[in-house]
């Protein structure tokens, strides 16, 4: 058909050994004849396929009735969820099956009552024949030169330039704004840096925003942490991504801590970033055995005996670790913000 | 039908005739009717695949249009009424948009089973779309005339998938909070520019409060306005270019068999969409999906283990997860590679491929014609293969997304199923292409056995000779056509390196390359039945065997793609 091909020889061999010559190729045998269905010829089921199609619709007028009964059937301004269940069932099934009617009438009609015999109809190239391309550039030649545009170039230029940077006075006010301050310097400091006021920043539970003392933290327990009374601060939401983190108690023989870091622990209790180096999802499982977090949005694990390094998964830095100590009367804070931007790396993370 | 056109005439309904009339002559419908009733569409079931997206789609702006009236695209904090449903929320803080979800749940007759076919008509819009797509991959719909259709529809799945994360981010929700934390960090690792990116998608820093109001517009305005005008463009293609027919006797390159626009398909593909939407609302009225109310509102700290992104994201996903730690500092930058390969690099190619594969396959057939016959996959073994391999590396990627459902379901260690993901990503698509490949011309040669020397009847005939045979009953022409009238494009030819003179030729290299390529597709091939083989096999007899020398010939093949093995009993 519309490829150019090499055939193989075996048509050669044929024709030299002296037989027939056959065509190449096979000729297309036209379409096959019709073969008519039952109610074609069976006046009976012909007629019970025009009151299958009835009754099908009929069921859809049905449904949608169904449907409209449901609606006041079931209220649903009081407290039982029982008719929350019902109404979306009733109204959901009389809906459904009045589509479903009309749909499986209409398919059925057609194919067992309309005419079933197929057409045929021409296909015609895309593309035009020579003379009307050739016209078709005519036209366009002769536009190009009524515009005058070819002997005018300076206009060809400002016209293209002043198009070009036309949107630019609606792209750079919206996307100058999208961005807010455009402050990225925040991603370096979170709100353990000091309590509002500048007074130390408490650990404390989240949600319930209770300071936490270092006696009630007990080995194999992991505590979820947030900076005490954030909530009141603005930004809150921000704020608490960035500074959620998680506290743990072990054995202080098991932690390997270089020596710039003896003091950022107290008695055992260690605090990282919860946030997940990787794409920044809260790091939630604690293997207490083990003394794994394990981050269950892609299974980043971190080695919490080992300061937080990975061992397994698509993260590639630890977490950062919060420096704590503890007050007079026994209560966690942080010494100070952490030393490096926490969650997911960006480009001008070390810079 | 048939027997209104042969009663006599009945006088037309002056109202109708009235309606028509005023049409008519304001704008001319007459012409239209003339033009497109009658329009003829081929029949198949493949062919429902694109109604089914285009009705799905047409579902979600339905359910869509209803959800907007009752949810509340604001981050502002509330607390949840506590006279309200579900108990577990009852005064709980959280912001607008969630509560509004959830009341709109609870308290707004139809408002649950809207939100329900909502989201079941995403995922069946997605999911018909790529069968669709490779249904119209697999049989080669997408050459020529139809590339440029071919990349309308690329358009639409990428929107598609645009529209679904966008909505699914809407209810602000722990899951659709934690998957925008996942593309802020997706974004964040994007070169020079990552930060800034993500400070213009939050208005700020993660969360901010713009997110949801932003995406709104998106999901409600941009994206399907979009969507509706690529979709107007691809249908108004469809019926310029008139629909691809699966080849078949008296079906050729220059007709179109089928049905006429009306009543036909008026009725089968508007019955259809009722179909689909019946279809969709009983699933919505049944089956309970993205019960948000479960999750509790989004919260930094808070992550539900097991969670997983709706199906069509699931690649992403898995390919984030199958990825090792690598990340490099150039000149006190950090270039994310643990991120950016497998979260823009990996879909970045696969989409590309899939946009540019037309344009490469005719660069390799250097193919003049229209294609207005569909190709049996078998047929074009190499396309089907490669289809079949970057389906592999689809699934395997999607496996990946689920691997922490996998090893707690088999209850055997995370780690090594991803280390056997990370392999399988790798070796599978190849062997899926070298047995597809195979699976291909197994199934062509079947076809030529079939064309030669038709069924098996099950009777066995004993000769004087003492010989068992199988009696073989020949296909009628109509079938047998099915079976011949392909074709079996030949790896380009070029011209040699050097000219008469034994100048080198210019072009030559370029060239060179295109004929590896086109080797890669070709090299293996087997030739249709021809009339003269045909008219050898039956006078040979049945239980013949074919000349070695013309067995041999049918396969111009280095490795041996098979010899036609002639049968014999
Ligand atoms: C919003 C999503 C889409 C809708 C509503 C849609 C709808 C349709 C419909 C109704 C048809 C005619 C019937 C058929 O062949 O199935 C069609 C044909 C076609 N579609 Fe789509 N489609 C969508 C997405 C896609 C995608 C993702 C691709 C591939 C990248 C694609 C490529 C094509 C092509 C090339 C044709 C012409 C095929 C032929 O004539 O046989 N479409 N589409
Ligand atoms: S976000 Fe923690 S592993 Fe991906």
């Amino acid at each position: 058909m519309s490829i150019e091909q090499p055939r193989g020889s075996h048509d050669l061999q044929q024709s030299e050994s002296g037989e027939v010559e056959h065509p190449e190729r096979f000729e297309n045998p036209g379409l096959p004849p019709h073969r008519p269905r039952l109610g074609d010829e069976d006046p009976k089921a012909n007629k019970r396929s025009e009151h299958q199609v009835v009754v099908l619709f009929v069921i859809s007028i049905i449904a949608t009735i169904a449907a409209i009964w449901g609606f006041f059937a079931f209220p649903v301004d009081g407290l039982q969820v029982g008719n929350v269940r019902m109404s979306t069932l009733v109204i959901g099934l009389g809906l459904g099956l009045g589509m479903l009617g009309i749909g499986v009438g209409a398919v059925h009609w057609a194919k067992t009552l309309m005419n079933d015999h197929e057409k045929v109809e021409e296909r015609h190239p895309q593309r035009g024949d020579d003379a009307t391309r050739a016209e078709a550039v005519d036209i366009m030649r002769e536009g190009v030169e009524d515009s005058a545009i070819a002997r005018r170039p300076l206009i060809k230029g400002a016209l293209g330039t002043a198009v070009a940077i036309a949107p630019l006075s609606f792209l750079v006010p919206l996307i100058g704004n999208l961005g807010g301050d455009w402050d990225i310097s925040k991603f370096r400091h979170t709100a353990w840096a000091s309590a509002p006021g500048g007074g130390r920043r408490y650990l404390a539970t989240d949600p319930t925003d209770r300071r936490i003392k270092a006696s009630e933290v007990t080995r194999g327990s992991m505590v979820h942490v947030q900076p005490w009374r954030l909530e009141e601060e603005e930004n809150f939401l921000e704020e608490k991504t960035k500074a959620v983190v998680i506290l743990m108690r072990l054995d202080p023989k098991l932690l390997k801590e270089p020596e710039e870091k003896k003091d950022w622990s107290y008695d055992g209790i260690v605090a990282y970033s919860k946030v997940c180096t990787h794409v920044g999802c809260p790091v939630a499982l604690y293997e207490q055995q083990t003394h794994h977090v394990l981050c269950p949005c892609h299974q980043s694990t971190f080695d919490i005996t080992d300061q937080a390094k990975v061992i397994f998964g698509p993260a590639k830095r630890p977490l950062p670790q919060l420096p704590i100590t503890v007050d007079e009367e026994g209560y966690l804070y942080a010494q100070s913000d952490f030393h490096e931007p926490v969650g997911p790396s960006f480009w001008e993370r070390e810079r | 039908m048939t027997a209104a056109t042969n009663a006599p005439a009945e006088k037309a309904d002056p109202r109708l005739a009235a309606a028509a009339d005023f049409l008519d002559t304001r704008v001319g419908i007459s012409k239209i009717v003339k033009e497109f009733a009658r329009k003829i569409f081929p029949d198949h079931w493949s062919f429902l695949l694109g109604e089914i997206a285009l009705y799905s789609f047409i579902v979600l702006l339905i359910s869509g249009t209803f959800l907007t009236m009752f949810f509340v695209p604001s981050m502002a904090e509330t607390h949840y009424p506590t006279d309200a449903l579900p108990v577990t929320m009852q005064g709980v803080q959280m912001s607008e948009a969630y509560a509004s979800t959830i009341h709109m749940s609870f308290h707004v007759r139809g408002g649950l089973l809207m939100r329900q076919i909502h989201h079941w008509a995403a995922l069946l819009f997605v999911g018909a779309m790529v069968v669709h797509m490779l249904r119209i991959f697999f049989t080669g719909a997408f050459r020529r005339p139809r590339e440029l259709n071919w990349l309308v529809g690329f358009t639409l799945l990428i929107m598609g998938l645009l529209a679904g994360f966008s909505g699914y981010s809407l209810p602000d929700d722990v899951l659709s909070g934690n998957g925008l934390r996942i593309a802020d960090g997706v974004a964040l690792a994007i070169p020079i520019i990552g930060s800034y990116v993500s400070f213009a998608l939050f208005g700020g820093e993660f969360p901010g409060d713009d997110i949801i109001p932003r995406l709104f517009t998106v999901h409600i305005l941009l994206v399907p306005g979009l969507i509706l005008a690529l979709i107007a463009v691809h249908l108004f293609l469809i019926v310029w270019h008139k629909h691809t027919q699966y080849p078949g006797p008296g079906r050729t390159q220059k007709n179109v068999v089928g049905f006429p626009l009306f009543p036909i398909y008026t009725a089968k593909a508007g019955g259809f969409f009722f179909i689909v939407f019946g279809v969709i609302a009983l699933m919505g009225a049944t089956m309970s999906i993205n019960s948000v109310w479960n999750y509790g509102p989004y919260d930094p700290s808070v992550v539900s283990a097991g969670a997983q992104p709706d199906w069509y994201m699931l690649f992403l996903e898995g390919s984030l997860r199958l990825m090792p730690g690598l990340e490099v500092v150039i000149g006190g930058f950090t270039l994310s590679l643990a991120i950016l390969i497998p979260g823009v690099i990996l879909p970045g190619l696969l989409f590309t491929f899939l946009g540019l594969y037309p344009f490469i396959e005719r660069a390799v057939t250097k193919d003049t014609g229209e294609h207005h016959l569909l190709d049996r996959p078998r047929n074009a073994a190499t396309r089907t293969a490669l289809g079949a391999g970057f389906l592999a590396v689809w699934f395997v990627l999607i496996g990946a997304g689920a691997n922490d459902l996998i090893a707690t379901h088999f209850n055997v260690s995370l780690n090594l199923i991803t280390w056997i993901f990370r392999i399988l990503f790798f070796v599978l698509p190849v062997v899926t292409f070298l047995v597809t490949k195979r699976i291909c011309f197994g199934l062509q040669r079947k076809d030529r056995e079939l064309a030669l020397h038709g069924h098996e009847t099950g009777r066995i005939v004993r000769f004087a000779s003492g010989e068992f045979i199988e009696v073989h009953q020949p296909l009628d022409e109509y079938e047998r056509w099915l079976l011949v009238s392909h074709d079996s494009p030949a790896p380009l030819q070029i011209d040699p390196p050097e000219d008469a003179n034994g100048v080198a030729r210019p072009g030559y290299k370029k060239e060179r390359r295109w004929q590896k390529l086109s080797q890669f597709f070709y090299e293996d091939r087997i030739e249709p039945v021809t009339p003269a083989e045909l008219a050898a096999a039956q006078s040979h007899g049945e239980h013949d065997e074919l000349p070695a020398t013309e067995a041999h010939e049918e396969i111009t093949s280095e490795d041996s793609a098979g010899q036609i093995e002639a049968r014999t009993h």
